[in-house]
């Protein structure tokens, strides 16, 4: 690990003062990725700004929607009242990433901003356009089970591995920024991007730009809703693929909404449109949920160890539970 | 020795009182005595209770949660086993909430109370989870036991606290301690040995369950 400050902030603008004076400064929120990327020296901030003192708060307002203030918890937000209630596929996205000890470090803020889990950005021995632009991709042609099968290009086949991002995806959350030139909001969707020929690039987040809040739309259907993931062991690993799935259904048995997203499959949370789009209206049977299914990956593109997931992810959605 | 704590003392509050007369308004750090004065300090000074003991320290801001305990408090109970967050070795309560140590900086901790596996239990006196894994054989070389042990004291606490889990069927209803609750909230904490059946049986008793 290289040498650095350590400073505290005890609310937003300060931090973004204390990260924008520094050369290369960073927020850190529980420390469970950052801090192992810094041993590694893939990460090598010369000042960490410490944001995890700034909002705590989970507030459910009366209109339905929910502020998340980016220092809660993981934990504290898969148990809050409100989420299980009215957002479960948030609170089972969560409780379905990482372990009870990560879960009780990890920030909402932190979550969002984590790096892929490609072996082969951690090994410096290895090439990785992510970490080093320009140098090639050595997951390509190699053990690439865990690679995207939506959106990749041929500098970059990482995926993203937050399980509550595909949550925050389907529930249309909007993060809250502050930077040096004010305050803004993105919708999630918008906040990751594709890998194209820049995959060292990973968000539109402007320098120094702070994740304050995240905001759940009121959605009032999504008390139907819930998160399914398949992975390698029953516990404790990253998906092969996941999905978050919210939906409406009216008394004729008809889809009158449906909200998906998946999880493992791309570089950013893939929010389905193709596949909602497929489905509103439609009786929800097994064949519509396929073709629709079928419909999401008509783009998908595996790679030697990955191409299982096209099909995987098609029977996992229509299997009925 | 006596003469560089003075030294160390004078020097701090030499920093903290220039720092004062040009303190940005509401810019509060530890390091703000630090960053006033100019210098860019790696060290921080950090206190906090360990095993009910204050502590005070005087570290590299690189140092882990787990290095300081092992190597700068001796308490060697605390395991490293991947020094990556993925076995649970490393396992401590910082405020009563487990984690893994290996992943956060000590500095982080200022003012928190740790509890490690030497604050849990000692020869003689032992902790009824420390009992438990010894009466039911909840291991074999070892290594994992410091961390599965804090883990589960910990664990079985979340479960009172009403905190869901994976495999928690009812997101509404209050949380049960079973046995499928029990292996799923436990993933976290690695037995290469693969002791695992008789460690749940461990946990079980302590909880008043079945396994």
């Amino acid at each position: 690990m290289n040498p650095f400050d350590y400073l505290q902030a005890d609310n937003a603008s300060n931090a973004v003062k204390l990260a924008s004076a520094a050369a290369a400064g960073k927020y850190l929120g529980g420390g469970t990725n950052l801090v192992d990327l810094m041993r590694e020296t893939v990460e090598r901030p010369d000042t960490l700004v410490d944001v995890t003192d700034l909002s705590r708060r989970i507030e459910a307002r009366p209109d339905g929607s929910v502020m998340i203030g980016a220092a809660v918890k993981n934990t504290a937000l898969a148990a809050d009242r409100t989420v299980r209630r009215n957002f479960p596929l948030l609170s089972r996205a969560i409780l379905a990433g990482a372990s009870g000890q990560i879960r009780n470090m990890a920030t909402v803020g932190g979550n969002i901003l984590q790096r892929t889990r490609c072996t082969y950005f951690y090994d410096e021995a290895s090439r990785c356009n992510k970490r080093d632009p320009g140098r090639g991709c050595d997951a390509i042609d190699g053990f690439n089970r865990y690679h995207a099968i939506l959106g990749a290009s041929p500098s970059c086949v990482a995926t993203h591995p937050s399980d509550m991002c595909v949550a925050l995806a389907a529930l249309d959350a909007i993060v809250h920024l502050e930077g040096p030139e004010g305050v803004r909001m993105l919708k999630l969707v918008d906040l990751h991007r594709l890998p194209g020929g820049r995959p060292d690039i990973e968000t539109e987040l402007r320098p120094h730009e702070l994740i304050t809040d995240v905001e759940l739309p009121a959605l009032s259907f999504a008390a139907r809703s819930t998160y399914r993931k398949v992975r390698d062991r029953a516990s404790y690993a990253f998906a092969l693929v996941s999905v978050a799935a919210a939906l409406d259904l009216g008394d004729d048995g008809n889809v009158k909404d449906v909200r998906v997203a998946l999880g493992g499959v791309a570089h950013k949370p893939w929010r389905a449109l193709k596949m909602e789009a497929a489905l509103r209206g439609r009786a929800a049977t097994e064949v519509n949920f396929r073709a629709a299914a079928e419909g999401e990956l008509s783009d998908a593109a595996g790679l030697r160890d990955n191409a299982f997931n096209r099909t995987r992810q098609a029977d996992d959605r229509c299997r009925p539970r | 020795m006596q003469g560089s704590i003075q030294l160390e003392i004078s020097r701090r509050v030499l920093l903290i009182s220039s720092a004062a007369t040009i303190a940005v308004n509401g810019v509060v750090t530890r390091d703000a005595a630090a960053q006033a004065a100019g210098s860019q300090m790696n060290n921080t000074e950090v206190s906090f209770v360990v095993n009910a003991e204050s502590r005070k320290l005087n570290v590299d801001n690189r140092t882990t949660l787990l290095d300081a305990l092992r190597e700068h408090l001796h308490l060697t109970g605390t395991k490293k086993g991947c020094d990556h967050g993925q076995c649970g070795a490393c396992t401590v309560m910082v405020d009563g909430r487990r984690i893994n140590s290996c992943l956060t900086l000590v500095v982080m901790h200022e003012g928190d109370e740790i509890t490690t596996i030497e604050g849990l239990g000692q020869p003689g006196n032992l902790h009824p989870m420390q009992a438990a894994f010894i009466k039911h054989d909840g291991f074999q070389c070892g290594y994992c036991t410091p961390g599965q042990i804090c883990s589960s004291v910990a664990m079985l606490e979340e479960i009172k606290a009403n905190i869901p889990s994976h495999v928690t069927e009812n997101l509404t209803a209050e949380t049960k301690t079973t046995p499928t609750e029990i292996r799923e909230r436990m993933s976290g904490n690695i037995c290469r040995c693969g002791a695992y059946s008789n460690i749940v049986d461990a946990i079980a008793e302590v909880a008043g369950t079945k396994a």
